[in-house]
């Protein structure tokens, strides 16, 4: 089994890239767990059709201990297992802990147990490493790969490298490794060469270049993913080719960490300087 | 022997602390409400924490002390502790009546950012918090200060929360005792009545935490500071606040507020630090300080001067409350002791250690003080050159006997003896008792040693 963390700018499409990848691996008959670690609960929202599930800390705060795996894991599309982690409403309480409990809660309940047989775990985690909760999906050894969506965006860029040096803190103890930059295009200028760059400065690579199209709104909009709405249009083929590519992936990294006038460096020398 | 393991290599340490010298921020906060008539401390945070304060406080002033907690689980450290306190209110006031709900903080709650003041706010919106009742909080996160810290941030909250000016001075003189016995408030209340001065004292756990057996239980005690007093506090004539780090914050807080002028003043601990008292009192209220006083003054002198040989050049140890500390210092000087090892676990800062170097400047030898420091470091600084006396909380007993050193109990915690709560140290009848104390322990030690041509019937 596979568990991979999914880690990103806010706003930048880790839950949308992540379902529609996901997607394309239980299309080729994967079997895969979504673990949704972001308070607002809407991780698995493409893949179930609409946000019909409890979370798992509601069901937590609503049932007590007395939690059954069938209450909080359901399946969507292509049997793909869906669970939320949810957590407080905005500026209450410490959604870092509401991870930590909805995680260990998982793993007792046995939703990672042999004879679930899943090939893949993935953990859709909310923007960057603020504290130790969120880092939760990378510590004691839970996922061991990470990919980061990022686009040509200054702040993108800022935050996947910042997410890189807390990659690097658990890379000793824990295992954790970065398998590469997902870019998700915001049609920057030069926005691939600068990804390329990018990646290569940190020591990885840029797995797939993710262009901009409108079908993944107009999907979202009908509560889908790309390969459910339409699954012969290019942008599905896309993210087929981004879950093969992460299913053949064999490169496993600690990243170097850039210095921030590097950083700077690289978005002259590409994005602005053109 | 149970701290044989103790080395007299001292190696230098930053991140490893070994008996600390102090406790947590909500000892000190429950402490100080429970000091407040009809009261009942309220612990924001798991029932651990709560149950440990409660212990702490019932080991050491032997009677039970009263609390509430918002009972944290998992659930609430999540979601935030909202609903648990907003139910605690509803049920304390349905249940217990009390005239105040304290709340206070823990690690748990503060990290997690409860906001208390929203929260009491729902309650009070809610119709949870009933007419004429009160619901009031300070922030106590233990990883910041002490138990000290948390005594002066409760103090400082009833000020916030309760003192107002009502348009005219009155002839009244705010007391805030600072972290000490019931016993100690009730004499510097005594002194202040021989003077003729009415005082308002807050917080005042005299008669809370040292009253009577009379058979029943009683709740909630007679003694406390009333919420009617603090309300009038704002219009005293002034604030003697005794100890600058127990009680400061609440007189600078009440003078920016009602703008009633303060004097912060060290603990009335020792002969000068009272005069200082008295002093104080007599030029805030404007009245003579009366013989029945001078009469004590001139005892407790008597007493110095009587067995002032006994006293001279004995090396003294201390571990406590800066406050406590300080003032010991300065008495020690005085009648001719040298405190040459002080300890407080509560991170006074620089101008305390600078203080305190001050007050022992005429000390021959080296004067070692560490702020914070650990009772390990004093303890190897013992072992490198022993002390005749030790003064500090029971857990300094510890390092008595492996040393076999005189000891007197002093400060908080005393876990294992009586006395602290009904018999004072503060002013002059206290100093008495200090003295007292410092010579029976010196005398029986010098009894003790005695070959049978040294011992002596008259000392």
């Amino acid at each position: 089994m596979r568990k991979i963390a999914i880690y990103g700018k806010g706003g930048i499409g880790k839950s949308t890239t992540t379902q529609n990848t996901v997607a394309g691996l239980a299309e080729s008959g994967k079997k895969v767990m979504v673990v949704g670690c972001d308070p607002k609960g809407d991780s698995t929202r493409l893949l179930l059709g609409g946000i019909a599930q409890r979370t798992v800390l509601d069901t937590l705060r609503e049932e007590g201990e007395d939690v059954e795996l069938d209450d909080v894991r359901k399946a969507g599309f292509a049997g793909i297992l869906c669970t939320e982690s949810g957590g407080p409403e905005p500026g209450v309480g410490c959604a870092g802990r509401g991870i930590i409990t909805s995680i260990n809660l998982l793993e007792q309940l046995g939703a990672y147990a042999e004879d679930v047989k899943l090939d893949y775990v993935f953990y859709d985690v909310l923007g960057d490493v603020v504290c130790g909760g969120f880092a939760m999906p990378i510590r004691e050894g839970k996922a061991k790969e990470i990919y980061i969506v990022v686009s040509g965006e200054m702040m993108a860029m800022y935050a996947a490298n910042n997410i890189c040096k807390g990659i690097v803190k658990f890379a000793e103890a824990g295992g954790v490794r970065l398998g590469g930059l997902i870019c998700n295009s915001r049609q920057v200028d030069n926005e691939k060469e600068m990804i390329l760059a990018f990646a290569d400065a940190l020591g990885t690579q840029m797995i797939h270049f993710l262009p901009r199209d409108n079908m993944v709104q107009k999907a979202e909009i009908n509560r889908k993913t790309v390969i459910e709405f339409d699954k012969e249009h290019p942008q599905a083929e896309e993210y087929r080719i981004l879950a093969k590519k992460i299913d053949e992936n064999k490169m496993m990294v600690i990243p170097k960490i850039l210095p921030m006038d590097d950083l700077e460096k690289l978005l002259i020398e590409y994005g602005i300087a053109s | 022997m149970l701290l044989k393991h103790t080395t007299d290599e001292i190696k230098e340490r930053n991140a490893l602390s070994v008996n600390p010298a102090k406790t947590c921020q909500p000892i000190g906060a429950m402490y100080a409400a429970l000091g407040i008539h009809g009261c009942l401390p309220h612990s924001h945070g798991s029932q651990g924490c709560y149950a440990y304060h409660r212990s702490a406080l019932t080991r050491h002033y032997k009677e039970p002390v009263i609390a509430a907690t918002s009972a944290f689980t998992e659930g609430a450290s999540v979601f935030g502790g909202q609903a648990n306190l907003l139910q605690s209110i509803d049920n304390i006031f349905t249940v217990y009546n009390p005239a105040v709900i304290a709340v206070h903080t823990t690690c748990l709650s503060e990290t997690i950012g409860d906001d208390l003041p929203q929260i009491i706010n729902k309650a009070r919106t809610e119709g949870k918090i009933p007419e004429g009742k009160y619901v009031i909080h300070t922030n106590t996160p233990s990883y910041v200060g002490s138990h000290v810290t948390g005594f002066s941030n409760m103090t400082r909250a009833m000020v916030d929360y309760f003192s107002e000016y009502n348009g005219s001075k009155n002839k009244i003189v705010n007391l805030i005792p600072g972290f000490v016995e019931p016993s100690d408030m009730e004499e510097m209340k005594r002194l202040a009545a021989a003077m003729g001065i009415k005082t308002i004292m807050f917080p005042d756990t005299s008669k809370v935490l040292n009253g009577p057996m009379t058979g029943k239980y009683k709740m909630f005690p007679d003694g406390g500071v009333t919420i009617e007093e603090l309300k009038m506090t704002g219009s005293s004539i002034g604030t003697i606040a005794l100890g600058p780090f127990a009680s400061g914050a609440a007189a600078k807080a009440l003078d920016v507020k009602c703008k009633v002028r303060c004097e912060i003043l060290d603990l009335p601990i020792g002969l000068h630090a009272t005069d200082a008292f008295i002093d104080q009192l007599r030029c805030m209220a404007n009245v003579n300080v009366p013989d029945s006083i001078n009469f004590e003054r001139g005892q407790m002198l008597d007493i110095i001067a009587d067995m002032h040989q006994y006293f001279y050049g004995k090396r003294v140890g201390l571990v406590g409350d800066p406050d406590q500390i300080l003032a010991l210092a300065k008495f020690l000087v005085s009648i001719d002791m040298q405190p040459v090892y002080m300890v407080t676990g509560t991170p006074a800062g620089k101008k305390f250690e600078q203080d305190l170097r001050e007050i022992t400047a005429e000390v021959p030898g080296e004067v070692k003080i560490k702020v914070p420091g650990d009772m390990f470091l004093f303890h190897q600084w013992i072992k490198n050159e022993p002390v005749d006396l030790l003064i500090g909380n029971t857990y300094v007993k510890y390092i008595a006997r492996d040393e076999d050193i005189p000891f007197i109990r002093h400060g908080f915690p005393i876990l294992d003896r009586v006395g602290h709560s009904y018999f004072p140290t503060v002013g002059y009848r206290g100093g008495m008792r200090l003295l007292e104390k410092i010579l029976n322990a010196l005398l029986d030690r010098k009894d003790r040693d005695a070959t049978d041509i040294e011992f002596e019937l008259v000392m």
